[in-house]
């Protein structure tokens, strides 16, 4: 069995690696919770290219019905059809749009599912997808033909816990929280991403991240995909180390912040915080 | 032989069910954790845990299953920095509170017996009067009655009356999410959608198309029509402070479940009982209040007016002019309530308090008059019952 790792572009904790493993080896869904921004929808995409796999993606919005996911019925195109004389309209067949899972279920190969954000969508939906992704089978009631899948997809779904799961949904999962990463494991993910960058720059600046983190109040704090951006930007710049250094264990507003803070409440509390150190030493 | 760590994930609250440890089962049958503790651990807690609160308990439990060991009980006392003590009697203590606290001798009493205390005290201790332990009648510890009591070590409230809490709670940030206790509650809510087609034609009418292309002798003749909306209004006046205090839980979760589920949700904040103002902004509810008519103008008789408070109060706060407790109300809270009430047909009263003890308190049955007995317990129950009740 080709087992889940870290890549040389995505760093996976050992707890991530065996979730991951053990969510292949059962074929059940796994579920994916943590902070925004520490690469659970990567996640897919580096356990489809690790199992040589392709990755079919569905982004789940509010209005998302889970039905959209095996199947639609396209009744207007066989209406036109129909007043067109066209052929095609005896075969009802014809006008059965597949979805996402249906897709993966007939694909040649086995396939990696995503389903993003199944918390965005209606209260009911996991609900819905319970016994399709158990068996994962399905009827078609238009055609009477039913869906059975020819190799079951390895299916990892992420959520963003705005609305609680269902119990029995969560029965059926393996579930992971991906923890913010420490330190140690974020120097790791900075290398993956940025093998190049000067040694004393990341150091220097990962400080200054996990300091900015520390600060308490934080509406929105970064996360790895923002130090990502903001480490970019700093290269892309080339600024020296010391504009990151020169005020050393005051509060600062770091250089280019507007990759790290989101909101312009963030961004008060810093020129606050900055202003009242400067005030007082 | 794994079967323990399961019955002990139990028997410590965590969800865990059959269907979870055959799947465990199954996968270390398959060999997705060789032989390595460290991986079995992994893998128990993604087979076994389901959600993050759970992961700190599910530490625990695991440890004292493979260690032997046995589980930690709370706090040790010893490490709470006196200086903590102080800080946070000063910041979160109100003026009634600390005077409340002259009952034995003043805060600096209490906490002089304290210091005294923990240095004789070698040891855990259970019972008696004197000792920090639980279950005493001393005023330290936990789950010991005294009204003044210094609570340590216990997470929350048995006679609700204790001086504060001073629990240390590491993974508290992953546990204080109100917005998960609520499911119940939103699904209860559901009821009241009114979904109602407004905004661009965006849809396929299929009934009106097949009828009008009918009509149309045989020539296709498409019709739309707008989105589904929820179209349901929702007021919520919500009652805040006083004996408003112990039901705070209760109440943010109702409303972060409303929230969710009503795009149309106005909220405004009242004490005791409605009367000519209201308030949006309870840090700021002596600067900013709006006049109740105002309110009563700005929305109209679409809306479903729900109100949340516990309706105990002296019977004046109701019947008489000038009876509320913190301001001169000209007209009586029955006018006020009475207005609502014609303004709104569909009106309900939430009460969190229980249903069995309403009839202890004679304001509640007064209030349950006046609202023509719309009155429900504030429970998923009552607002299944409020929703089907009033036909919404």
């Amino acid at each position: 069995m080709a087992g889940f790792t870290s890549t040389d572009k995505y760093v996976a904790t050992r707890d991530l690696e065996v979730a991951v493993n053990a969510a292949v080896t059962l074929q059940r869904p796994l579920l994916v919770k943590g902070e925004p921004g520490t690469g659970k929808t990567v996640l897919a995409q580096e356990v489809a290219a690790a199992l040589g796999c392709p990755l079919i993606e569905w982004h789940i919005k509010s209005t998302t019905k889970a039905q959209q996911g095996l199947y639609e019925y396209d009744a207007v195109s066989r209406l036109r059809d129909g007043q067109l004389g066209d052929s095609r309209v005896h075969d009802i067949g014809n006008y059965i749009v597949r979805g996402k899972l249906w897709e993966a279920f007939e694909a040649d190969r086995q396939t990696v599912v995503l389903i993003d954000e199944v918390d965005k969508a209606d209260i009911e939906f996991p609900n819905d997808l319970l016994l399709e992704l158990d068996r994962m089978q399905f009827f078609v009631y238009e055609t009477r033909q039913t869906v059975v899948a020819r190799q079951r997809p390895v299916v990892i779904i992420t959520s963003n816990n705005e609305k609680e799961l269902p119990d029995a949904f969560l029965r059926r999962c393996f579930f992971h929280y991906i923890r913010f990463p420490d330190r140690e494991t974020m120097e790791r993910i900075v290398q993956a991403h940025y093998p190049d960058i000067r040694k004393d720059l990341a150091a220097e600046a990962l400080t200054v991240f996990f300091q900015v983190r520390e600060v308490p109040g934080l509406k929105k704090k970064p996360a790895t995909s923002e130090l990502l951006d903001w480490l970019k930007l700093l290269m892309a710049e080339d600024l020296p180390v010391e504009a990151l250094r020169s005020h050393d264990r005051q509060v600062v507003i770091p250089p280019l912040y507007g990759a790290l803070l989101k909101n312009e409440q963030d961004v008060h509390l810093f020129e606050r915080l900055a202003f009242l150190a400067r005030r007082g030493g | 032989m794994f079967a323990p760590l399961v019955l002990a994930l139990r028997s410590a609250g965590l969800p865990v069910s059959v269907t979870e440890f055959l799947t465990l089962m199954a996968a270390m049958r398959a060999g997705v954790a060789d032989y390595s503790v460290e991986d079995f651990y992994y893998l128990a807690r993604a087979t076994l845990v389901k959600d993050e609160r759970h992961l700190d308990k599910f530490d625990r439990v695991f440890a004292a299953c493979f260690k032997g060991a046995e589980l930690p009980e709370g706090v040790a006392v010893t490490t709470l920095p006196e200086e903590w003590l102080r800080k946070l009697a000063e910041k979160l203590l109100s003026p009634e509170e600390m005077a409340q606290i002259q009952a034995l001798g003043g805060f600096e009493a209490i906490m002089q017996r304290l210091r005294e205390l923990l240095a004789e005290q070698k040891g855990r201790h259970q019972g008696g009067s004197k000792w920090i332990g639980t279950a005493g009648t001393s005023p330290f510890g936990a789950y010991g009655y005294n009204p003044e009591g210094v609570r340590i070590g216990q997470a929350e409230s048995r006679h609700r009356r204790a001086v504060k809490v001073w629990d240390r709670r590491d993974y508290r940030d992953l546990d204080d999410n109100v917005e998960l206790g609520t499911r119940g509650m939103k699904i209860a809510l559901r009821r009241l959608r009114r979904f109602a087609r407004q905004g661009a034609a965006t849809e396929l009418d299929m009934d009106d198309t097949v009828r009008s292309t009918a009509n149309n002798a045989g020539s296709l003749e498409l019709k739309m029509v707008p989105e589904r909306h929820n179209a349901v209004k929702v007021l919520l006046l919500l009652d805040v402070g006083g004996s408003m205090d112990e039901h705070v839980r209760l109440t943010e979760e109702l409303f972060s479940a409303a929230r969710s589920e009503f795009k149309h949700l106005e909220h405004y904040y009242f004490h005791n009982f409605v009367y000519e103002r209201v308030w949006k902004n309870n840090r700021r509810r002596f600067e900013e209040v709006i006049p109740t008519w105002q309110m009563l103008r700005t929305y109209g008789a679409d809306y479903k007016l729900i109100i949340v408070g516990d309706a105990a109060m002296s019977p004046y706060e109701i019947t008489m002019p000038g009876g509320s407790v913190e301001h001169y109300n000209e007209e009586s809270g029955t006018a006020w309530l009475e207005r609502l009430g014609a303004q709104y047909r569909h009106a309900a009263w939430l009460n969190p308090t229980p249903e069995r003890s309403w009839g202890q308190t004679r304001s509640i049955g007064m209030v349950n008059e006046l609202m023509a007995g719309r009155m429900y317990p504030l429970t998923v129950n009552g607002i299944d019952a409020m929703t089907r009740d009033l036909g919404w």
